[in-house]
């Protein structure tokens, strides 16, 4: 029945959002090439000039970037695997049954209507606040010294924070998911007499394997982009303690001004996506076909 | 599930009515400004102004400090064109105005009296004998400290303290237990928090950024004894957490009564008196910036926040009206008889110190006239400089080296470095990012 | 005995999933209840039973109207939501029924569009905004909107229309129905419920939105992302107030959020399930 005609009318259908988002790839990133080979500072426009590589060297140079391109990692694996795993152990106990089911859900998943910079703002003042924050209050109950999170675990609270967020998403997807795991099939696995443990590992982890793929696949997106939580909890300190590549492309732009300079690292950065994304489909992205 | 798809249609209409509906009026000026309290008082004058010039609309843009410094250049160096009046520091007027960006302000009215603008804050807003900014309000930086608590430690704060004292008495007074620091001071990383500060310390212990010939100086021993001086104090007698505070939270454990001494901007003043928020109001003394030994470097911190015109602007004679109406000393009586005078914004106008009620009112004026008397941001280090600027270097660089240095200044505080290796680490990027820009120039 | 032990598990996974639940909940509900506290209350310590003052709100709303950036949030969220819709449906559409070698490659660098780091891209487009008169326009802010979203919409369609059993739409021609037919009576209303989640999930995306929707806009245009860009670090004590500008900026979203959680749970999938 797959026609020339039905696979002219399918790429007809295709081509708005094809071509659109061709344009909305291919023009910023021309325009980001370009001022890349620029010596573009915004505070001093009459002094435009090209300048080659330098300004990928200077990028590539400045004290922060290696730093920068490992705390990025260290931020997209954090996350990954504290929304996997809680996302999975949580979707394990919601999957139960229990009272109140529906307000537990809601519960559950209200951290993803948070805005960033809300969600940074709740956690830096009311949460991890060294003096006034629930978790110094805790503290203080007990005796102890409050812990000063911005300060001492910079790069952690930040994977905590961006965690938090990111949770609902991965449990509702792996929810859903072990929701559509044949429940004849867990009744067996029981008479079989196989244990918790076996009939996890054995039964619901490769059914969860497509969905944890997804969640893997979505965030890492989301993740190696995430700025604004820094911004508005460390600024990237102490020292470079909490810059990641995002973050340090931002200060070169915004703070710094350097068009030029922000260019060249929007394009390393989106040559290391690339490469991340590479790995990432050659690792797990055999789950997706099916 | 029908409630919902009403819903949900109900949204999509309005939502597509709002698409192409489009505002049109008159003569409407777009201000964008800083959410401080003496801004958000402004807007709510505002009323004031239009009753008396019906034809002139406010359209009121308030951001957090950070995000309006960066929304605003990005759409002044782009000549975006969304602004009719900026709120800018006396940072940015002479770098902006020098790229020909700013206009002029030569339509104040013959009522505006420019020669009544403290002589330290004008200097900083005029290039070439041109004022191209009006001061809103303006601040130096002094001590505040705690009467009862050093009264109790058996201290008297001398007319003119050194950071030797200092140094004594913040240890003297600190009371880990009664949770009392003897001082707190800017340790949140920023090119305007605590480099404004540590900058400040340092011109008093005699360093400077730069040589004359653009060579960063943080392998200078200056900078080694203000920094180690900072972080040592900082450990024995500051607060939990120092590396994270700035203005505001300094300001809130002094309100709180958990500091025994602070050194910030004299507005502050006006906040730790008011019994209102703070629980200390009537324990607060002030005096002068200290001084290193015999050096009489008092930091030379000076700040003002000023209303500028941008030359993209269409609706220019409207925004200097606007100006003028802010900054003019007529405000300055609409604020005192509605609000009292210790809420007047200060630091900007000599009749002000002159002025009985409000000497009356506010018991900080005098010392915070003598602060801003004392700082001179064309000269503000021991040594010579070929920069102006006292607690920053009014170089369009320097936003970007500051807060790359403060950075690593503030994992200092956090004990995350050492004083030496952030030293050197301050010494390497600076000088990389200063031959980047072209110094010397 | 079978019962007793179904129960006594009920019991045990319900306390657990109720305390889960909360420690997740806990930071927004203490934002709201730290709302209504007075500011020195705010910090006086840790405390759940505030005074019950309304004043923050009334504090917030004099400062800073709140009614024009919730309408722009919605006007925006909407807006962008059903654009990238009409575009997004014929393409998942195609990709769904008419699947090619290249489909998933080019679904795969629709979403690889997303990785370039916005903050570098933000003076060339601001030039081209400038250019084209659309700072500060909504139209602006909802094209921008629907490009950023636009790659997350086509793949949550097209996996939802995948789950569409091909063999309907066959029996349905061979009753002799046209394609108009088809689509208004087949396969629309099996579309209709991954729609609405799809739908949903963009309407939050694009109001939590908040690095292009503070930098283009100024004061028209301005959503609640820069609403509570004013509120974040001011002079004073302001815990209390910053809360309640936050659950004014979050409320909406919540609101809808909780209403239309199963609506959202269903499509919610990626393709994950099967």
């Amino acid at each position: 029945m797959a026609t020339q005609n039905t696979k002219t009318l399918a790429r007809l259908m295709m081509a708005p959002s094809v071509l659109l988002l061709l344009v909305w790839m291919i023009v910023p990133l021309a325009m980001t090439l370009w001022f890349s080979f620029q010596n573009y500072n915004l505070l001093d426009p009459s002094n435009v000039s090209f300048t080659g590589l330098f300004n990928y060297q200077f990028f590539y140079t400045d004290p922060a970037f290696f730093q920068s391109i490992w705390n990025t990692l260290v931020i997209v694996v954090g996350v990954l695997l504290i929304t996997v795993i809680g996302g999975i152990a949580i979707a394990l106990l919601l999957d139960q049954p229990i009272f109140g089911q529906g307000i537990v859900r809601i519960l559950v998943i209200s951290p993803f209507f948070v805005m960033p910079p809300v969600a940074a703002l709740i956690w830096k003042n009311m949460i991890m606040h060294p003096g006034y924050g629930v978790l110094a209050d805790i503290n203080k109950f007990f005796g102890l010294q409050p812990v000063d999170w911005f300060a001492r675990y910079p790069l952690f609270s930040i994977v905590i924070i961006v965690a938090w967020q990111w949770l609902p998403f991965a449990t509702l997807i792996l929810l859903t998911a072990l929701q559509s795991l044949d429940g004849e099939q867990k009744e067996a696995a029981e008479m079989d007499g196989a244990n918790f443990l076996s009939r996890f590992i054995y039964l619901v982890l490769p059914h969860l394997a497509r969905a944890i793929t997804v969640v893997i696949l979505i965030q890492t997106i989301f993740l190696l982009g995430v700025y604004a939580e820094i911004l508005v909890t460390t600024n990237g300190g102490p020292g470079y303690a909490s810059t990641n590549l995002a973050f340090l492309i931002y200060r070169t732009a915004l703070l710094g001004y350097d068009v030029g300079g922000a260019s060249a690292g929007g394009i390393i950065a989106v040559v290391l996506a690339n490469i991340v994304a590479f790995f990432l489909m050659r690792a797990v992205g055999k789950n997706l076909d099916r | 599930m029908t409630l919902k798809t009403i819903l949900l249609g109900a949204c999509s209409a309005l939502a597509l009515a709002g698409l192409f509906s489009t505002a049109a009026s008159a003569e409407t000026l777009t201000i964008a400004t800083v959410n401080n309290g003496d801004m958000v008082r402004m807007q709510g004058l505002t009323s004031e102004f239009t009753k008396a010039n019906p034809d002139i609309q406010i359209n009121w843009v308030t951001l957090e400090e950070n995000v309006l410094r960066e929304r605003v250049t990005t759409d002044i160096a782009t000549k975006g064109g969304q602004y009719d009046i900026l709120t800018i520091g006396n940072y940015e007027v002479p770098i902006w105005a020098k790229q020909g960006w700013l206009l002029e302000l030569n339509k104040l009215g013959d009522k505006y009296d420019t020669n009544d603008i403290l002589p330290a804050i004008k200097g900083g807003l005029t290039v070439n004998g041109k004022l191209y900014a009006a001061p809103f309000y303006g601040e130096s930086a002094m001590i505040m400290y705690r009467k009862d608590l050093f009264e109790k430690a058996g201290l008297k704060m001398p007319e003119n303290p050194t950071w030797e004292f200092i140094g004594d008495a913040a240890r003297k007074i600190t009371d880990r237990k009664g949770d009392v620091n003897g001082i707190c001071l800017r340790g949140k990383a920023g090119w305007g928090e605590n480099m404004a500060f540590i900058t400040a310390l340092t011109n008093s212990f005699g360093g400077r950024w730069f040589d004359e010939k653009w060579n960063p100086q943080f392998d200078q021993p200056e900078w080694k004894a203000a920094l180690q001086f900072y972080v040592d104090l900082m450990k024995d007698a500051g607060p939990a957490g120092a590396s994270s505070n700035g203005f505001n939270e300094n300001l809130t454990l002094f309100q709180q009564g958990k500091c025994g001494m602070w050194m910030d901007a004299t507005v502050a003043a006006s906040f730790v008196s008011n019994p209102k928020d703070s629980k200390v109001a009537d324990k607060v003394g002030y005096a002068l910036f200290p001084v290193k030994g015999e050096m009489k470097n008092h930091g030379n911190w000076l700040w003002s926040w000023n209303l500028a015109v941008p030359n993209s602007s269409k609706k220019a004679d409207s925004a200097q009206k606007f100006i003028s109406w802010a900054t003019s000393k007529e405000y300055t009586q609409l604020v005192a008889s509605k609000e009292g005078w210790a809420n007047v914004p200060p630091g900007t106008r000599t009749s002000l110190y002159n002025n009985e009620d409000y000497k009356k009112a506010a018991a900080f004026a005098v010392p915070t006239l003598a602060a801003m008397n004392a700082a001179d941001i064309t000269k503000p280090t021991v040594k010579p400089v070929p920069y102006t600027g006292g607690q920053f270097v009014a170089i369009p660089e320097f936003q970007a080296i500051g807060t790359n240095v403060g950075q690593l200044f503030s994992a200092v505080v956090a004990g995350q470095s050492t004083v030496a290796d952030a030293l050197a680490q301050a010494q390497t990027a600076t000088a990389r990012e200063m031959k980047r820009a072209g110094y010397p120039k | 005995m079978a019962r007793s032990v179904t129960t006594r598990h009920k019991v045990t996974a319900t306390a657990a999933a109720w305390v889960v639940a909360l420690i997740i909940f806990f930071p927004i509900l203490y934002t709201l209840i730290t709302s209504i506290k007075t500011e020195p209350e705010a910090i006086a310590g840790f405390s759940l039973w505030p005074s019950g003052t309304f004043e923050n709100y009334i504090t917030v709303q004099t400062q800073r109207d709140y009614f024009k950036p919730f309408m722009n949030s919605v006007i925006l969220s909407v807006g962008s939501t059903i654009l990238a819709l009409i575009i997004a449906i014929p393409s998942a559409w195609a990709m769904a029924f008419s699947p090619t070698k290249r489909t998933k490659d080019i679904l795969m660098w629709m979403l690889s569009t997303k990785m370039m780091p916005a903050v570098a891209v933000l003076v060339p487009i601001y030039l081209m905004f400038r250019d084209f008169g659309l700072l500060d326009s909504r139209i602006g802010l909802t094209v921008m909107l629907t490009l950023i979203n636009l790659p997350i919409v086509v793949w949550m369609l097209y996996t939802y229309f995948r789950e569409i059993p091909g063999e309907i739409l066959e029996a349905s021609r061979m009753d002799g129905a046209g394609l108009w037919q088809e689509i208004v009576y087949v396969l629309t209303p099996m579309a209709v419920p991954g729609i609405a989640s799809t739908l949903l999930l963009n309407i939050i995306l694009a109001w939590n939105e908040s690095f292009w929707t503070i930098r283009l806009s100024t004061t028209n245009a301005a959503p609640l992302t820069a609403f509570i860009a004013s509120f974040s670090s001011p002079q004073g004590l302001f815990w209390a107030k910053l809360s309640a500008a936050s659950t004014m900026a979050i409320a909406p979203i919540l609101i809808l959020g909780w209403f239309s959680q199963k609506q959202l749970v269903r499509g919610l999938t990626f393709g994950a399930v099967k």
